[in-house]
């Protein structure tokens, strides 16, 4: 199988939806003969063309309406906002129309878009650049989150959020954006509200998301040279969310892990907790659950400083042994 | 007689007592919500159009079955205009499963995407761009039909306009924004909140037209509207109408309006809309005294009806509430 790198897979996957349904249509800043603020559409003009790789003006709280509309009235949008921060500016379009219209309409009518966004830190753009601010939309009800993490499920997961009938916020990781796995040529999709076990093991449960997958599974790797076999859950869609995937795997390790590159305070992290404090996996439980998330700090310029502000590769490591420690 | 024989041919070939009839449905509608407001039998808050029937009647009567529209706050006569039926919207007010969005929505949320309703807007400005994104499919598409974006002075200071006017300029989109200026926004002046005599005005920044209407005369306004919508329907992109009325009752069911006087408000229903139009059909001859009599009692009686049929339709079951959420 050939290897795509994420980004690869997340442009592979707009191509085929685009060829197959004619509905289907991107807009936003800087996507056409530039490629996007990453390069994520390069290219898709020349074979699209400007009529559906759809140029914008700078104007979020526009472009996120105009899905809005098109996607009430039959076409199905993908919108590219340049850094997942100016959600900010889109967020009226999202959080009270995408989101609300079904609903408020007493059912008639949907909204089926995209709203693609590169999140996360790592690339020293600072504080108005770098956010994680997923469970913002995880908190809307109406709303779908998808935080892919791997090239393979951002292909699967980008075509079933862009066949779905409802509006879905989908989080690219910048850092994500090189990382290769083997995608199929083919055509696949993965159902949103299913979760992938990334590693399996049977000590520790680490419940985590986009980067900090990968970040968790080199703390894995570093821990079974040690006979520590940790599991590896990667949500992949926080609404809607795997609960039983996640439930199931603690019942059998007794000790839950969450990581998040988001703001530990008031992030999804405290979600995935209560899930599991609230279910039966709670009486399995051999340690308290621990949280590691960002510090609550606007992500610094400074590439020490920005590295300290989310969780480390060793401060996984040190978690997973804490819990371990304590019976 | 003058009056009539300049007018246009859409305005010779209009059902003149449908539009008529329209303009008394909207009245009653909003005198009977008033009412049932006052004696809390119906909850929440309303905003109603007394006095501003003409600009929603007027501009509406000059699309095509196939074009949509954007409403407001204050948007029950244009949902009325667009030929909702009172007994769905009376039965949305009053929390039933028969209303336009089964008791989910309420008077800010009617709408019915089917009949090119595409939603009354709770957000002020909310419409803007969802507009643009239904005119954008039309264009797409090639499916020809028109959008009205109707908003108030108010949300002409918002961000959303300014955004959405401009991608609709540059876009060449078929809608037609129409300022329904009732000259408040709220408690607030339009002379205190913007240093242009006429919104209209803004068009030009834009580059597109702009043009003003007597928002109490439905002539003037089908005249002005008319003209906006055939140019959308031509491909040569959008306009900016600008209706100038006044809305009879406050802002919302709590409005003491301590803003203004009550000489203003005098003056403003000596020019009564509804009056002045059924005065021209009847010294034109096109109406006897006697018929615009009837008409005016058969829409009172509608709108009674519409009552009876709200109060013997069923409240929705708790099991609706997690209903319509996620298509």
């Amino acid at each position: 199988m050939r290897e795509l790198t994420y980004l690869e897979a997340v442009r592979e996957a707009m191509s085929q939806e685009m060829r197959q349904n004619e509905d289907v249509f991107i807009l936003g800043e800087d996507i056409g003969v530039y490629g996007g603020a990453f390069g994520v559409t390069r290219g898709m003009i020349e074979e699209f063309g400007p009529e559906r790789i759809r140029n914008t003006p700078i104007s979020e709280a526009a472009i996120s309406g105009t899905a809005v509309g098109a996607a009430l009235t039959g076409m199905r949008p993908i919108l590219e906002l340049q850094f997942s921060d100016f959600i900010t500016i889109a967020m009226d379009n999202m959080v009270n129309q995408a989101a609300k219209i079904r609903y408020m309409y007493g059912g008639k009518g949907k909204v089926p878009m995209v709203l693609r966004t590169p999140a996360g830190s790592g690339t020293g753009a600072a504080a108005q650049h770098s956010q994680s601010l997923e469970a913002w939309m995880a908190h809307v009800p109406g709303l779908k989150v998808v935080q892919p993490s791997t090239a393979y499920d951002a292909k699967g997961l980008l075509k079933a959020a862009i066949d779905d009938d409802n509006p879905v916020i989908f989080y690219e990781h910048k850092l994500c954006y090189k990382t290769k796995s083997d995608v199929p040529e083919e055509q696949y999709s993965i159902p949103l509200g299913k979760a992938d076990v990334k590693r399996a093991g049977t000590d520790v449960t680490i419940v985590a998301t986009a980067i900090m997958v990968h970040k968790s599974l080199e703390a894995a790797a570093e821990l079974e040279k040690e006979g520590i076999q940790v599991e590896v859950i990667d949500p992949r869609t926080l609404v809607p969310l795997d609960t039983e995937t996640i439930i199931q795997s603690v019942k059998k390790t007794s000790r839950l892990i969450v990581v998040h590159e988001a703001v530990k305070r008031g992030g999804f992290g405290g979600e995935i907790a209560s899930t599991i404090a609230e279910s039966e996996a709670f009486d399995y439980l051999d340690a308290p659950i621990k949280r590691l998330g960002g510090k609550a700090v606007p992500i610094p310029y400074n590439p020490e400083l920005e590295k300290a502000a989310i969780p480390t590769v060793s401060d996984i490591v040190a978690a997973v042994k804490e819990t371990l420690n304590r019976q | 007689m003058a009056q009539l024989v300049n007018l246009p041919p859409r305005v010779q070939e209009t059902d003149l007592k449908g539009l008529l009839k329209q303009m008394w449905l909207i009245r009653y509608f909003e005198e009977k919500v008033d009412e049932f407001f006052a004696k809390g039998m119906i909850h929440g808050t309303t905003h109603l159009a007394v006095g501003q029937e003409a600009s929603a009647v007027g501009s509406i009567a000059v699309l095509e079955g196939r074009d949509k529209i954007t409403s407001t706050h204050r948007g029950h006569g244009h949902c009325i205009a667009k030929g909702a039926e009172v007994n769905k919207m009376m039965a949305e007010l009053f929390g039933r499963t028969t209303g336009y969005c089964k008791g989910k929505g309420g008077s800010m949320h009617i709408a019915d995407v089917e009949q090119g309703n595409l939603g009354a807007n709770g957000i002020v400005g909310g419409g803007f761009s969802i507009a643009t994104g239904a005119a954008l499919t039309s264009k797409m598409r090639n499916e020809g039909y028109v959008v009205l974006c109707f908003f108030g002075d108010g949300a002409s200071n918002e961000g959303s306009f300014h955004e959405a006017v401009n991608l609709a300029s540059i876009w060449k989109l078929p809608v037609v924004f129409i300022c329904e200026n009732n000259q408040y926004g709220m408690s607030g002046p339009v002379k205190e909140m913007m240093n242009v005599e006429d919104i209209a005005q803004r068009a030009e920044a834009y580059g597109i037209p702009g043009k003003v209407v007597d928002g109490n005369d439905v002539f003037n306004v089908m005249n002005g509207v008319g003209e906006a919508v055939e140019r959308a329907r031509n491909g040569e992109g959008p306009s900016i109408v600008e209706a100038k009325t006044y809305r009879w009752k406050g802002h919302s069911k709590s409005d003491a309006k301590k803003y203004r006087t009550r000489e203003e408000e005098q003056e403003w229903r000596a020019k009564d809309p509804i009056v002045r139009l059924r005065d021209v059909l009847v010294q034109e001859g096109l109406l006897t005294e006697e018929e615009a009599d009837s008409i005016k009692a058969e829409a009172k009686k509608e709108i009674e009806e519409s009552v009876e049929f709200a109060k013997d339709s069923p409240m929705p079951t708790l099991d609706d509430l997690m209903e319509d959420i996620y298509a």
